[in-house]
């Protein structure tokens, strides 16, 4: 037991380094508790960091206006789950989705989805994206977050390899995302900058299991 | 990209990046910052072990290329992609083409490939009529100024905040503050809606898993993801190098890559790709998906039995982040398409050698970027071999050739250094080959003052201060190399002093000459095989314990080059295996041989700096002797900023490219008045007469000599 806290210290030591937010939580219900508190205290369009104040070209503003009210995306939960989830989400009015993400490219406001393993050593999450709308979900997302089992982190890439491994290689089309922050950019001037072209935060929800 | 034809275009281009103060001001925090966050990122880990795995893996690879082809082409294939070889650059942009004409694609997003820039597949694309947009911020900013990429890993190191504003404001027809967070946010609403209305993706690839027929992509911003989700229709175009067999070599690179990219553990996405993946947008909500696997000569150079070490490239930008030279002149200036050490060397590959030849000229041979490489890449060395393969294929410029023909006749190269003494003046205007000779024969080289040749050689003087030593333990022979022997005889006369203190015989072999290193510089590839030969035979190793030199460019040359240039003489092999062996620097001699310490010397305290010499730290990885030498000899050592950069002199370096080795020397002296020491030592002859003409023509009262004569005035 010990060991997994100490796999689970590690991955929020590495995490919090490259700009992740991690919180420990009990179960699902605070995780799903959480995400929409984090829902509540975020502007719709997130005006001041995405970049919907700045002054756009024609095109990239109507992009811009077609996102209004506050939508969260879950397309990996189980049915149940996301019963539950939607529900709470119809509680708080906020919009609850799991496909047609790609009605949404101007942007969400928070995609949640289950991690399927994680990386200590690095603070990567890894996340088998192989349905479109997850990928999509965790790409256009101002916020995404990670739901992850602590007994699901293992110290090294060579400790998930052979795990990772049945991820990628089943014989059939595979897309698998190692997650590691949000996304950055140092490209001007070698600064560094925030949320480029995916999320802007990044939350890595660890679970007791 | 290179335009320049001739040495003296290239070396405008070169004076316009030394004016270009942003430039340079830019480059100048990169690359004191770069090692800095390279060092945290490895912290705690066997960074060598790390870096000899990825090349095992690499080499592996590279030997079984074509099978691993045709196994990646059969695992991808039954998981829907298709997968084309394309032999050479024109060949990928035509079957890149030809898929978007077939499936019917207007607009393209890009993420990036330096494959892609290496095919210049855009203007291929773009001729065709379609609309090419490259959604990486930095590769955006350069595609939108008509630029080439000016480093491999951040496209846009050389331009401001200003620039990409005035540029935004353009794009956008709205006026953009400067600032870069908000900048960034600009481009990210701008290219969201290309992303969303495009037909294909364009990618490149970090690693091709045969195994799976899986592609690896590694990025920061996460474009690339989108890339390869939103279009119908997914390319990926792809080094045959990248090919590995298996996830676990993978990792292996992905250890080290983003490490000395940008010294991150790893990156923000990793992505891996397996097969045509659903997608919503295509008709059968299946993604159409290609591989075009990029020949372009690597498969001819995997079977190079020196030149294969180049497909062990990641890519990771690296050896341009240490390049002293990089760092003054940019990478417009430093690689075609590739930038770099590695540049110089692909360029001659994938370009051609009218792109190269001047470039790989650009090459102070100062090891930073062998020492930091992530596979491992002896990256000056190839570059030494590619000026000289140039050569032998277009004829050696008369300097060199006559250079080595001297050298080949060390009694007559010893007589005209001589004579020189004589007649430094008439011989600098008059006779051509001296003027390639060690550097006090040479004009336009105000910057420095340069040393004159001694009155008396050290050969000529060694029968008479040769010290007579009974029952000696220890048997050294000394190499003195050109330098210390005609201009700095003292220095050697200070380390015999030092030696003789402990009871070491010492021999100095007279039929020794230069190490050769200069005309391997100048790629005289006969005459350095022929000198270092000679000197081999003019020492009888077995004799002696030690080969003592106290110059680190010879110790090295001696000691890692002289294996190497002799490999291919069978009569040579016991004989230069064992020379080498006996081979040992000043310092390292003085430290761990005679075990000398602070009881050896009495010392008066004088604060003393230390220039370490590319060839010693780097070339031999002698890094703490020297500084525990100075502390030793009762002197406070003042360390400086940035003591293992360059000092600019690289030999044949600083005549080719004065202005650079100024710039480079300016920044030592620099640096070591800032500590406010008096002296400074060296462990090389020619780092010396580099820095001291530099102390001397500033005026400063710094006194510049070998650590040899630190340690001899303090004797106790
Ligand atoms: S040896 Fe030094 S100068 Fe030459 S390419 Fe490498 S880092 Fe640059
Ligand atoms: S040659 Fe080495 S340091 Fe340079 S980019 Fe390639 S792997 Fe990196």
């Amino acid at each position: 037991m010990s060991a997994t806290n100490d796999l689970a210290r590690l991955m929020r030591e590495k995490a919090e380094a490259v700009g992740a937010t991690v919180v420990e939580l009990k179960n699902l219900k605070e995780a799903f508790a959480y995400a929409l508190d984090v829902c509540d205290k975020k502007e719709a369009c997130q005006l001041l960091v995405s970049g919907c104040e700045e002054k756009l070209s024609d095109k990239a503003e109507a992009l811009c206006e077609t996102k209004q009210e506050k939508v969260v995306a879950a397309p990996n939960l189980s049915d149940d789950e996301y019963a539950a989830f939607s529900a709470l989400c119809a509680e708080r009015g906020v919009k609850c989705i799991r496909e047609g993400l790609r009605g949404h490219l101007a942007g969400i406001d928070i995609g949640v989805a289950h991690a399927d393993m994680a990386i200590a050593e690095t603070g990567t999450c890894v996340i088998d994206s192989t349905s479109e709308e997850l990928r999509l979900s965790s790409m256009i997302s101002e916020i995404h977050m990670a739901i992850l089992p602590k007994s699901r982190i293992k110290a090294t890439a060579f400790d998930a390899e052979r795990e990772v491994n049945a991820l990628i290689n089943t014989g059939t089309p595979r897309y698998t995302a190692f997650i590691t922050g949000p996304s950055r950019t140092a490209d001007i001037e070698r600064v560094l900058a925030i949320g480029v072209h995916g999320p802007l935060e990044l939350h890595i929800l660890m679970l007791e299991d | 990209m290179q335009t320049a034809k001739t040495l003296k275009e290239y070396r405008k281009e070169l004076r316009e990046s030394l004016d270009n103060e942003f430039l340079r001001e830019a480059m100048d925090k990169f690359a004191t910052a770069y090692p800095v966050s390279r060092a945290n990122a490895f912290r705690g880990l066997d960074e060598k072990a790390m870096i000899a795995e990825v090349a095992d893996a690499k080499d592996a690879a590279a030997r079984n290329m074509d099978g691993l082809y045709a196994q990646f082409k059969a695992e991808a294939e039954k998981r829907g992609v298709k997968v084309h070889m394309a032999k050479d650059a024109a060949e990928a942009n035509e079957i890149i083409a030809r898929i978007a004409k077939n499936s019917n694609c207007k607009k393209i997003v890009k993420s990036k490939s330096m494959t892609a820039e290496e095919t210049l597949l855009n203007h291929r694309l773009e001729d065709d009529g379609l609309e090419v947009i490259e959604t990486d911020l930095g590769e955006w900013i350069i595609q939108l100024r008509h630029e080439g990429p000016t480093h491999m890993v951040m496209p846009a190191i050389h331009l401001s905040r200003y620039q990409v504003a005035d540029l935004f404001s353009e794009v956008t027809k709205q006026k953009q503050e400067v600032d870069i967070q908000r900048l960034v946010k600009v481009a990210r609403r701008e290219l969201r809606q290309h992303f969303a209305t495009a037909d294909m993706g364009i990618s490149g690839a970090n690693f091709a898993i045969a195994e799976s027929g899986t592609i690896g992509l590694v990025t920061n911003e996460g474009n690339a993801r989108l890339v390869t989700t939103l279009p119908r229709v997914h390319v990926a175009l792809c080094g045959l190098d990248k090919l590995t067999p298996s996830l676990n070599d993978a990792l292996k690179s992905l250890r080290v890559l983003p490490r000395n990219a940008t010294g991150q553990a790893i990156t923000s996405y990793v992505t891996w790709i397996t097969g045509a993946n659903e997608c919503r947008a295509a008709a059968d909500e299946k993604k159409e998906m290609h591989i075009v696997f990029l020949d372009n000569g690597r498969r001819a150079l995997a079977q190079d039995p020196l030149f294969s070490q180049v497909m062990r490239c990641v890519r990771c930008g690296a050896c341009a982040n240490v390049c002293p030279v990089y760092r003054l002149v940019g990478g417009h200036k430093m690689g075609h398409i590739y930038i770099g050490a590695i540049g110089l060397i692909l360029t001659y590959f994938f370009h051609g050698k009218d792109k190269a030849r001047n470039l790989v000229q650009n090459c102070i041979n100062c090891e930073s970027c062998k020492s930091i490489c992530a596979g491992g890449i002896d990256l000056p060395r190839l570059i030494k071999e590619i000026r000289a393969r140039l050569s032998e294929e277009d004829g050696a410029p008369v300097e060199a050739t006559l250079l080595g023909k001297v050298l080949k006749n060390r009694k007559l190269f010893h007589t005209l250094l001589r004579f020189g003494k004589y007649a430094q003046k008439p011989v600098t205007g008059g006779t051509p080959y001296l003027r390639h000779l060690p550097q006090m024969f040479m004009k336009d080289h105000g910057f420095r003052a340069l040393p004159a040749i001694a009155d008396k050689a050290f050969r000529d003087e060694w029968e008479t201060i040769r010290p007579r030593v009974a029952n000696a333990k220890l048997r050294v022979a000394l190499f003195s190399g050109c330098v210390q022997d005609f201009v700095y005889p003292e220095q050697m006369k200070a380390a015999v002093k030092v030696l003789a203190s402990r009871g070491v015989e010492m021999d100095f072999p007279m039929d020794q000459s230069c190490c050769g290193l200069p005309v391997q510089m100048m790629a005289e590839r006969q005459a350095t095989i022929d000198v270092a030969r000679q000197n081999v035979m003019a020492f009888d190793a077995a004799k002696y314990d030690y080969i003592l030199t106290l110059c680190a460019s010879c110790a090295s040359h001696l000691k890692e080059g002289y294996p190497n240039i002799l490999a291919g003489q069978t009569d040579m092999t016991g004989k230069v295996k064992l020379f080498a062996s006996k081979v040992i620097d000043f310092s390292s001699f003085v430290h761990d041989v005679l075990g000398m310490t602070a009881d050896d010397f009495k010392g008066k305290g004088e604060k003393v700096a230390y220039h370490s010499s590319c060839h010693l730290c780097r070339g031999l990885g002698v890094v703490e002797q020297p500084r525990a030498l100075i502390a030793s000899s009762g002197s406070e050592y003042c360390p400086a900023q940035e003591e293992a950069v360059c000092c600019g002199f690289g030999g044949t370096f600083s005549m080719k490219f004065p202005e650079l080795s100024k710039e480079l020397l300016d920044k030592k002296l620099n640096n070591a008045e800032a500590t406010g020491a008096t002296r400074m030592v060296a462990d090389c002859p020619g780092c010396i007469m580099q820095i001291r003409g530099g102390a001397e023509k500033r005026g400063n009262r710094m006194k510049v000599g070998h650590i040899a004569e630190l340690l001899a005035e303090n004797l106790k």
